[in-house]
């Protein structure tokens, strides 16, 4: 990596940076840099990605005939909740937090490591562990109890690997409370001079609003797990009727946790997206204030629509209708910030770069994807389509088409930084098109089908439903593609990319300000902050707005 | 009744109009919407598209007018979306009077569902066309849920509660029912078929009865008497536990003051969970029955204490304010 190709147009590796200032597995494996601990995490969230990947095109298969097309009905139910709880707790919830916002909260902020950088490590080595205790259910029996983990079926009937996969999420719990902890306290007390809370990236404000939900909701999750673990393994009774306890209040006590988890998994995504547009619109953001105060929004209200997962297990009507108004009332910050995104790029200088396309993107599915959750929340529609494939296909939109769409987005934004290396651009703008069109030939017809009745989590169907699940097989396969691609150029880009330089896009935040790859310190002296977030017009050093040479000098702030 | 659009199921119950209506309205504010978002995305990516490489944005802040705008008017169709949907979800979960009931187990992975007069069937369900049909759902094992399609009505089946669906058949035929929560193995298989028929076939088919098959009111008496309920709940109300005659869908008042529906749920409890609700002017004496009975025979004793409804109340059944209206 070291090794700089002879050819691009004046920028050079710098010759000391994260990457190269140390080597063997030791300093990976002890490391305390916030920016290795990213590459850790992005190893090993990869790792599940591809995982929860190949059991989601062995679902996809099977569906393809009425019967059944692979698998036996216990394989495809241990596929599913497989796929759910790898991608659910093991890739989603820490992807963007823990990869793009360990690498990037401090060097946005102008500080030169997390608050608490043994912990740090500390909470990768956690996550390892209980993602150990997973694989060992998978490999041992596999799991089938859904990703909800349902009772009493979770704690007294399913014949699978039910209480290594409880502790395994119980332990990896600690990791995601460590990793808010830490970003909570690292934004509160690292930020360089001048770095106010007005002019925080609007990255670093969703990720705080998501350390929140980590801090507050994860030891709930945690707990209720342990309980139906305890009440499988000792016969306490805690869920089970027949030992005096009540199957609906686990759901009460999952979903406190598991609704809030849902915007852990969209918010750094939308914080990705609040940087790239501006950033390829060449302008600032339309209504940061909006923007930053919606994020924390949806992390407060979004504590208060957990029973919208139950209007039909007979819970009372007055709960279903606080609960169905409050999921409403979620609904408008996020519908300020896609009026917003939308209006930034009014009068802007777009470019279209391969991040920009991934936002545009993420916007439109986000849509989709939020504004059939306002069908989920209305009480009469939900008796329908309640535990249908419209709910598959609605979350599918908000996990798949927001926060991969924004994490693969961001991958690609912050990928000069992390590397130094840029990406082959033609192969990237492919990939991104193709990701599109794959992942709304895979959902879309899932809604159809939802509606038209097919109940998910089914291993087969009745045959007037074959079309559509076609269909949504054949979307897959191109979606696979989507995912592939990146993989293999991003990878190939590390060794063979061209030479990305410290701020390539231009854009405006800190973290351009430094080499690409940073210093293992971040920064050479400590930057102080005294222009606007996603201000272009003030920000000669960028070299824009002129027709100046597009220079930029390495280190900013010393005016 | 045809469908509005071709990926809507078939309607056959009166439910199925008013969710379709309902469906149509957040159809068209959720293409209304993207329409909007879409053209403007599509319209200022070309039209705002870099011209030359230095090029910069007008640097553009933000415009009070704009987020008051898409803050208030959003609020206002989602609230339009939250009364409309409340008022048919409402509708749903408060059954009108005299309905048809007719009682659904859930079990790995079967549907055992007996109609009122005794008559029991496995993944079939008959109901008469334009009858108020009420479905009283309890589980043996994990929740299930029953779904039906084409009524546009679901409901879990949870283990240790009872919960019911209602609604009204409007077209005879024969319609898919699926169970809609994963309950194991063979979740996927767990459903069958529902059977609307004309009054006259329906009456037909439910005569139809085999010996086999118990009266539900009848087993429920016979049970009341084995377990020895009948010695201390005495109809005349002079027993030491309170007459249950004419009970059912009353109101109860209790030993701490306050009051309950009598309705399936409380009678349940109160055979499961004796002690959980003592009547005022009683005492706790009564054993729980947890364990002891099967859900088919809690059920029987509900139907059965259910058909002591016609019977006079005794003046001295303490606690009973008003027989009758739910």
């Amino acid at each position: 990596m070291s090794t700089t190709p002879p050819k691009p147009p004046g920028y050079q590796l710098p010759k000391e940076h994260y990457l190269n200032a140390t080597y063997g597995l030791r300093s990976w494996l002890l490391t305390t840099d916030h920016k290795r601990i990213a590459l850790l995490y992005l190893a090993s969230v990869t790792f599940f990605f591809f995982l929860g990947g190949i059991f989601a095109t062995m679902i996809r298969i099977h569906l393809l005939t009425p019967a059944g097309y692979l698998v036996t009905p216990e394989t495809y139910n241990k596929l599913f909740t497989m796929h759910g709880v790898a991608m659910i707790f093991f890739f989603l919830i820490p992807s963007i937090p823990a990869v793009l916002g360990n690498f990037l909260i401090p060097l946005m902020i102008g500080a030169k490591d997390v608050a608490f950088p043994k912990l740090n490590l500390l909470s990768w080595y956690i996550y390892i562990t209980g993602g150990c205790f997973v694989l060992y259910s998978f490999a041992t029996g596999g799991l089938d109890t859904g990703w909800t983990f349902y009772t009493p079926l979770s704690s007294v009937y399913s014949n699978s690997a039910v209480t290594p996969a409880v502790l395994g999420i119980f332990i990896n719990g600690f990791s995601s409370i460590l990793t808010g902890l830490n970003f909570v306290v690292t934004i509160h007390t690292m930020r360089a001079p001048g770095m106010t809370w007005f002019r925080l990236p609007l990255f670093v404000w969703a990720q705080y609003s998501t350390s929140i939900i980590f801090i507050l909701g994860t030891p709930v999750i945690a707990i209720t797990l342990l309980l139906a673990g305890l009440e499988r393994m000792f016969h306490l009774g805690f869920f089970n009727p027949a030992l005096g306890g009540d199957p609906i209040l686990f759901q009460h006590l999952f979903w406190f946790y598991s609704h809030p988890a849902v915007y852990i998994m969209i918010l750094p995504a939308m914080g990705v997206i609040s940087e790239i547009i501006p950033t390829f619109a060449r302008k600032p953001i339309f209504g940061y204030t909006f923007i930053a105060a919606s994020s924390i929004a949806i992390a407060v209200i979004g504590f208060f629509v957990w029973a919208h997962h139950m209007f039909l297990t007979g819970e009372s009507t007055y709960a279903a209708l606080a609960f169905s108004l409050l999921s409403y009332l979620v609904a408008i910050p996020s519908a300020v910030k896609v009026f917003n995104w939308t209006s930034t790029l009014y009068k802007g200088s777009i470019s279209y770069d391969t991040p920009m396309l991934y936002a545009l993107g993420f916007i439109g599915l986000f849509l989709i994807g939020g504004l059939t959750g306002l069908f989920l929340a209305c009480l009469g529609l939900d008796i329908h389509i309640h535990d249908t494939y419209f709910v598959v296909a609605h979350f599918h939109y908000i996990m798949v088409g927001g926060a991969i769409m924004g994490y693969i987005g961001g991958l690609h934004f912050w990928w000069p930084k992390i590397t130094g290396k840029l990406y082959p651009e033609f192969l990237a703008r492919l990939a991104a098109v193709i990701l599109f069109v794959g992942f709304n030939l895979t959902f879309f017809p899932q809604f159809i089908l939802g509606y038209l009745g097919m109940p998910r989590r089914y291993h087969n169907y009745p045959p007037e439903f074959q079309v559509l699940n076609v269909m949504s097989t054949a979307g897959a396969s191109i979606l696979a593609m989507g995912y592939l691609l990146p993989m293999l150029y991003l990878t190939w880009s590390m060794r063979y990319g061209k030479v990305a330089g410290p701020n390539p896009w231009p854009a405006t935040g800190l973290e351009w300000t430094t080499a690409s790859p940073p210093p293992t310190e971040n920064f050479d002296v400590t930057p102080e902050v005294d222009w606007e977030p996603y201000d272009y017009k003030n920000r000669p050093d960028l070299g824009l707005g002129t027709p100046s040479v597009p220079s930029l000098s390495p280190a900013h702030g010393d005016d | 009744m045809q469908s509005q659009l071709p990926f809507y199921p078939d309607q056959a119950s009166n439910f199925a109009p008013s969710v379709d209506s309902l469906m149509t309205f957040l159809i068209l504010v959720s293409v209304g919407f993207s329409v909007i978002i879409t053209a403007a995305i599509v319209i200022f990516f070309f039209k705002f598209h870099r011209k030359s490489k230095n090029e910069i944005g007008v640097p553009i802040h933000g415009d009070m007018r704009l987020e008051v705008m898409w803050i208030v008017i959003p609020a206002i169709l989602a609230l339009a979306m939250f009364g409309w949907g409340a008022v048919i979800y409402v509708d749903y979960r408060h059954a009108p009077q005299d309905t048809l009931d007719i009682y659904v187990i859930g079990k790995q992975w079967m549907w055992k569902i007996q109609q009122p007069n005794g008559r029991r069937e496995i993944n079939e369900l008959h109901v008469p066309v334009g009858r108020d049909v009420k479905l009283v759902l309890a589980s043996e094992d994990v929740i299930h849920d029953f779904f039906v399609p084409a009524f546009r009505v679901k409901m879990d089946a949870v283990p240790g509660h009872y919960n019911t669906m209602w609604f009204r058949p409007t077209k005879a035929g024969r319609y898919h029912f699926f169970c809609s929560q994963y309950c194991g193995t063979s979740h996927a298989v767990m459903g069958g078929w529902v059977t609307v028929m004309e009054p006259a076939d329906y009456a037909a088919w439910l005569s139809g009865t085999t010996g086999e098959d118990v009266n539900p009111v009848v087993a429920g008496e016979k049970l009341f008497a084995e377990k020895a309920c009948s010695t201390c709940h005495l109809s005349n109300g002079t027993g030491r536990a309170p007459s249950l005659n004419g009970v059912y869908g009353g109101t109860v008042r209790l030993a701490d003051g306050s009051t309950v529906n009598a309705d399936e749920a409380y009678i349940r409890e109160s055979i499961l969970f004796s002690n959980a609700k003592i009547v005022a002017g009683y005492q706790p004496l009564m054993p729980s029955f947890q364990g002891q009975l099967t859900e088919e025979q809690i059920l029987s004793l509900t139907a059965y204490i259910k058909s002591l409804q016609s019977q006079p109340v005794p003046a001295t059944g303490a606690g009973v304010i008003a027989p009758g209206k739910k």
